[in-house]
């Protein structure tokens, strides 16, 4: 076994998992033999501010929140699938020049969506 | 082995030491004091943690803002009693072995606030304090000082036997009580298992449990 090619990589592995775990164990074996386990409702709380958490974290966001959503959608997509199109532009096939105008027009399709909706006017 | 022997054998070059010695002297040279402060006091706090004062040196740079990373507790600055609940479940919070400096005279007594209606005369009412400094505010060298002060004692704790410290102790309270808002007061206004008024009939002396810890 120890003529493998591999044997010091094992040799290295069990040293760098015992380098890992040695120290959790010995920090464990201390715990168990000098320091008892004080647990409490305040150290058991979720968080840990000093103030106690009130209501629910699972709350509802306003629905007008979609609007930015889709504005966010329509221009941060675009601009990602935009660029490696204008870069590969002259090697494209007839075909994939036409799937890459539909999803154009399927985004510019919300940006005029929302022109209607005149999310884009500011106030 | 005796302290004789032991310096004879460190003047050869042969350091002999105790689990004890050993366990002391990691714990007091990384102290992490959580990121907490007050008022005024918290100022000359974060003064001492920067380059000038370099609390570093002591080890006890790192200003954790989690109270569960946390081993010390600088009560640095005036304690409203609007916000002494906060300060004790924070301390609740920490993990054992943690300790208390209690920085300057506000959170000593109350301060120049004593007579005030909404300001808690010490935070001693609440949380046992392992180290006061006065001051107001106490300067960094004060802090470090008092710092300085809380190895000295963290080196001396034995880990064994009758005068181990608390979070030693299993029966030793971990959790200290929250007080709540009364309708004039705090709800208790002192925790008797930690503090209890000071003795003013000196003619009581040794008859009453007043002013015991």
């Amino acid at each position: 076994m120890t003529n493998s090619p591999y044997f010091p990589v094992l040799v290295l592995l069990a040293a760098g998992v015992g380098f890992a775990i040695a120290p959790l164990a010995l920090a464990w074996i201390w715990a168990w033999k000098f320091s008892p386990r004080k647990p409490g409702p305040s150290k058991n709380a979720i968080y840990e501010c000093g103030l106690e958490s009130a209501g629910d974290a699972w709350i509802q966001f306003h629905p007008g929140y979609y609007l930015y959503a889709i504005i966010f959608l329509v221009f941060d997509v675009e601009a990602v699938f935009l660029l490696p199109f204008a870069v590969a532009f002259t090697g494209l096939t007839f075909a994939a020049g036409m799937a890459m105008l539909v999803f154009l027009l399927l985004l510019v399709e919300g940006l005029v969506w929302a022109y209607q909706k005149q999310v884009l006017v500011w106030s | 082995m005796d302290e004789q022997l032991k310096t004879e054998l460190r003047k050869q070059g042969i350091v002999a030491t105790t689990l004890q010695e050993l366990y002391n002297w990691g714990r007091k040279n990384s102290l992490w004091p959580l990121n907490f402060g007050l008022a005024c006091c918290a100022i000359e706090m974060i003064a001492a943690s920067m380059a000038r004062y370099d609390m570093a040196r002591f080890g006890a740079e790192v200003f954790r803002p989690s109270p569960r990373q946390a081993d010390l507790m600088i009560v640095a600055g005036t304690v409203t009693k609007k916000m002494a609940p906060q300060v004790v479940r924070l301390y609740n919070q920490m993990a054992e072995p943690k300790y208390v400096i209690s920085m300057g005279a506000c959170a000593i007594s109350g301060g120049p606030f004593k007579q005030g209606y909404n300001v808690l005369k010490g935070i001693d009412r609440y949380i046992p304090v392992d180290v006061y400094i006065p001051g107001c505010p106490p300067r960094p060298e004060a802090l470090i000082d008092a710092l300085m002060a809380l190895q000295k004692l963290i080196d001396h704790q034995p880990l064994t036997g009758a005068d181990r410290p608390r979070h030693l102790r299993a029966d030793a309270p971990s959790e200290f009580i929250v007080p709540g808002f009364g309708a004039h007061d705090l709800e208790p206004s002192q925790n008797p298992e930690v503090w209890n008024a000071p003795l003013v009939n000196i003619s009581l002396a040794g008859t009453d449990d007043a002013g015991k810890h």
